[in-house]
């Protein structure tokens, strides 16, 4: 069986990363935040996965299992505030939500 | 009963206990009970002593209680000697204290503060009584201290006046002066002696010192300026007639019949001293002539009845003094004694007519309270009469003795007996102007309380001043005053046979003594009391004033001869000056420049804190790949 080299594999999961962190640092809209947010837990899943395929070991798949898990909690809490937000502010940019300073 | 003399504070001391832990929550009647029959018991206690003593011959014999502290050769007991003049002044404190705990469960019953009183009441009677029975000079500090402190809480005990707060401030600091040459003068004897138990150093000092020789008169100095402290003589008297913003039995308890007399007990308990240094002993005596005749003259131009028994208390000190000084021991303690008795009792009395008068204390709105009070007026003649030494009371027999024995002085006695007679002269003159200006003549308070009252019933005022538990203080203390002076005050041993010399005088003294106080009896009724007199009097006194050089002499006694003034400017206002310079003084600076970095550097970070949540990740992240690279280039 062909394997994909794991170098590939991390590659990907790089890009995906900083893909993820450039849209959590520079959208204003929070649900785009949110969803750039999915992309760099993702992006650890997916290292995960090819560095337990690399060494033979099942707890990066376990560990997957976990942040999926994660993810899936979080996304419904932050869904959750984004709408109390929403309601409560009228908008899903968190540039104009800078009340909290010193 | 003997071995039970370590209980003596312990009644005082429980009560106060108790009194502080009930934190006012105890009913007054209980508080009362509690207060007085504490000191009631300490007297009883004291009695028992004193006759169980006086049966053994007056032997004096130490009861210690325990060791106090040891530090290297230096260990003082706790613990307590008894003699005459401990016995004399134990009597003195335990009985006329239970009657002035007992007047004042009258006079306080309707004050808010009623149980807070009797704490201080006791806990001062307590260190009274550690200060007499003390064995050594530490422990007599100890009491010494406390009865200050007691004295300071109970001036200003109506505390939420200013003035009364500044006049236990003045005190306690005015004292505290007199107390600091105390405790170098306690140094220098237990350097010099490696002892601060009294008798020990009055053995051995006569053996180590020679008469007049500097160390004697250094020892003897500081602790005279103990003394001159807590017995309010010149120079330091000032406090005391501001002490009398405190509740009118305070005045009797502590600025008459025991604590300022703390002073003179000192001298006499440590005689053997004074006696090496005589220059010291002379200053004792001019101190006290000075003193009783300054204070006499204030007495005079004052209006005030409480300031007016407060200078006649001075200046009855000064007496004792005088007898100190004149090497006549006995006399100042007998004088020590009547003086308790009588002057508690004008204090009580003056107490009754300031409260019947809703606490007016000027006695020129007063007037004709004769025949309001006619309890009170009786007790204040009997008072004033003893304070005057007009024959056969209790008085004329103390002031009798010290006199003569300042005529028998060896170099000055011509001159402190005249200044002595001076003085007593002075005495008959302010006191029966007091008699007369408040309970004779005219009823000034009436008409100015009808303006102000309304109306006003004298004979409810009676009624409402005079509960049982006022009058029984005011008849026993009348009756001591009066008879006080057939007590023989059994101190003899105490100060050896020497001191104890019959005094002779000639037939003229004697009849000098008797009728120089009557003059002024005499012309105090010219004056202030006789009504077909009186339009002269006043008349004498108008022009008295009217002249320049009288109304001059008038403001200046009235002051007091211009001490307050003189201190103010001499050590208040410097020290405030200075206060005012310092109060940016360099090293608080330093700590301002801390502070000032810590505020600049919080102003600083604080910029940081945008609210902006993309600022805060991007940090995070720099933070981060910061964290990595120094982990991966090392």
């Amino acid at each position: 069986m062909d394997a994909i080299p794991y170098e590939h594999g991390l590659i990907l999961a790089a890009v995906l990363f900083v893909c993820g962190l450039l849209g959590v640092l520079t959208r204003r809209n929070i649900v785009f935040v949110l969803m750039s947010l999915e992309i760099m837990l993702n992006a650890c899943g997916l290292a995960f996965v090819v560095a337990s395929a690399r060494w033979q070991h099942a707890e990066g798949q376990i560990m997957y299992l976990m942040i999926l898990t994660l993810a899936a909690a979080e996304v419904a809490v932050g869904l959750g505030l984004i709408i109390q937000m929403y309601r409560r502010f009228h908008t899903v940019d968190i540039s104009v939500l800078n009340e909290m300073k010193g | 009963m003997q071995e039970w003399t370590g209980l003596l504070p312990v009644f005082p001391l429980a009560g106060f206990l108790l009194l502080v832990l009930s934190r006012g929550r105890m009913s007054r009647g209980i508080a009362g009970v509690i207060g007085a029959g504490s000191v009631g018991l300490s007297f009883l206690l004291a009695l028992g002593i004193a006759i169980a003593t006086l049966n053994n011959g007056g032997q004096a014999y130490t009861t210690v209680l325990w060791q106090w502290m040891q530090v290297g050769d230096f260990a003082p007991g706790f613990s307590f000697y008894v003699d005459g003049l401990t016995l004399v002044m134990i009597l003195v404190i335990s009985g006329v204290g239970f009657l002035i705990h007992l007047y004042a469960t009258g006079y306080m019953a309707d004050d808010p503060g009623f149980a807070r009183f009797f704490s201080y009441m006791n806990l001062f009677v307590a260190a009274m009584l550690v200060l007499v029975l003390a064995d050594n000079l530490l422990l007599l500090y100890l009491g010494w201290e406390g009865v200050g402190l007691c004295s300071y809480l109970l001036i200003g005990f109506w505390y939420d006046k200013p003035a009364n707060g500044y006049a236990a401030r003045k005190a306690f600091v005015v004292t505290r002066v007199g107390d600091t040459s105390m405790a170098i003068g306690l140094f220098l004897l237990f350097s010099q002696l490696g002892t601060l138990n009294i008798q020990q150093m009055l053995t051995l000092a006569p053996q180590q010192w020679a008469v007049g020789s500097g160390i004697a008169v250094a020892a003897s100095a500081l602790l005279l300026g103990g003394a001159v402290g807590k017995s309010a003589q010149l120079p330091l008297q000032t406090w005391l007639p501001d002490a009398m913003a405190g509740p009118t039995p305070i005045s009797a308890l502590i600025h008459a019949a025991t604590m300022v007399t703390a002073g003179v007990y000192l001298i006499a308990r440590t005689h053997v001293l004074f006696e090496l240094a005589p220059s010291v002993q002379l200053l004792v005596a001019f101190i006290g002539l000075a003193t009783l005749l300054m204070s006499g003259f204030t007495a005079l131009t004052q209006t005030d009845i409480k300031r007016i028994l407060a200078y006649s208390t001075i200046s009855q000190i000064g007496y004792m003094f005088l007898a100190l000084g004149v090497g006549a021991w006995s006399a100042a303690v007998f004088h020590l004694m009547t003086h308790a008795f009588f002057k508690a009792l004008l204090f009580l009395a003056a107490g009754t007519v300031i409260l019947s008068l809703h606490h007016e204390q000027d006695i020129f709105r007063m007037g004709a309270m004769r025949r309001r009070l006619p309890v009170s007026f009786w007790c204040f003649l009997v008072g004033s009469a003893a304070l005057t030494a007009l024959p056969f009371t209790s008085g004329f027999y103390s002031k009798d003795e010290i006199l003569l024995a300042a005529l028998h002085q060896e170099h000055y006695g011509m001159l402190l007996w005249s200044g002595g007679v001076l003085g007593a002269f002075l005495t008959a003159l302010y006191s029966f102007r007091l008699v007369f200006v408040v309970f004779f003549g005219r009823d000034r308070h009436q008409s100015h309380a009808t303006a102000s009252h309304g109306h006003d019933d004298p004979q409810a005022a009676v009624v409402e001043a005079m509960s049982p538990v006022m009058f029984f203080p005011l008849l026993l203390l009348g009756l001591l005053a009066l008879g006080g002076g057939f007590i023989h005050v059994p101190v003899d041993a105490v100060f050896g046979s020497g001191a104890q010399e019959e005094a002779h005088a000639s037939q003229l003294v004697h009849t000098l003594m008797i009728l120089i106080p009557i003059a002024g009896v005499m012309i105090a009724w010219f004056v202030y009391g006789s009504r077909s007199y009186q339009k002269a009097g006043e008349h004498l006194r108008e022009q008295l004033l009217a002249s320049g050089i009288g109304r001059r002499l008038h403001r200046f006694w009235f002051s007091g001869w211009g001490m307050d003034t003189l201190y103010e400017w001499v050590f208040v206002r410097p020290f405030l000056t200075l206060a005012a310079l310092n109060r940016r003084d360099a090293v608080d600076q330093i700590y301002g420049w801390v502070a000032q970095a810590a505020r600049v550097g919080n102003s600083a970070v604080v910029m940081l804190q945008t609210g902006n949540l993309r600022w805060y990740a991007i940090s995070l992240v720099g933070g981060l790949v910061i964290v990595i690279g120094l982990g991966v280039w090392r």
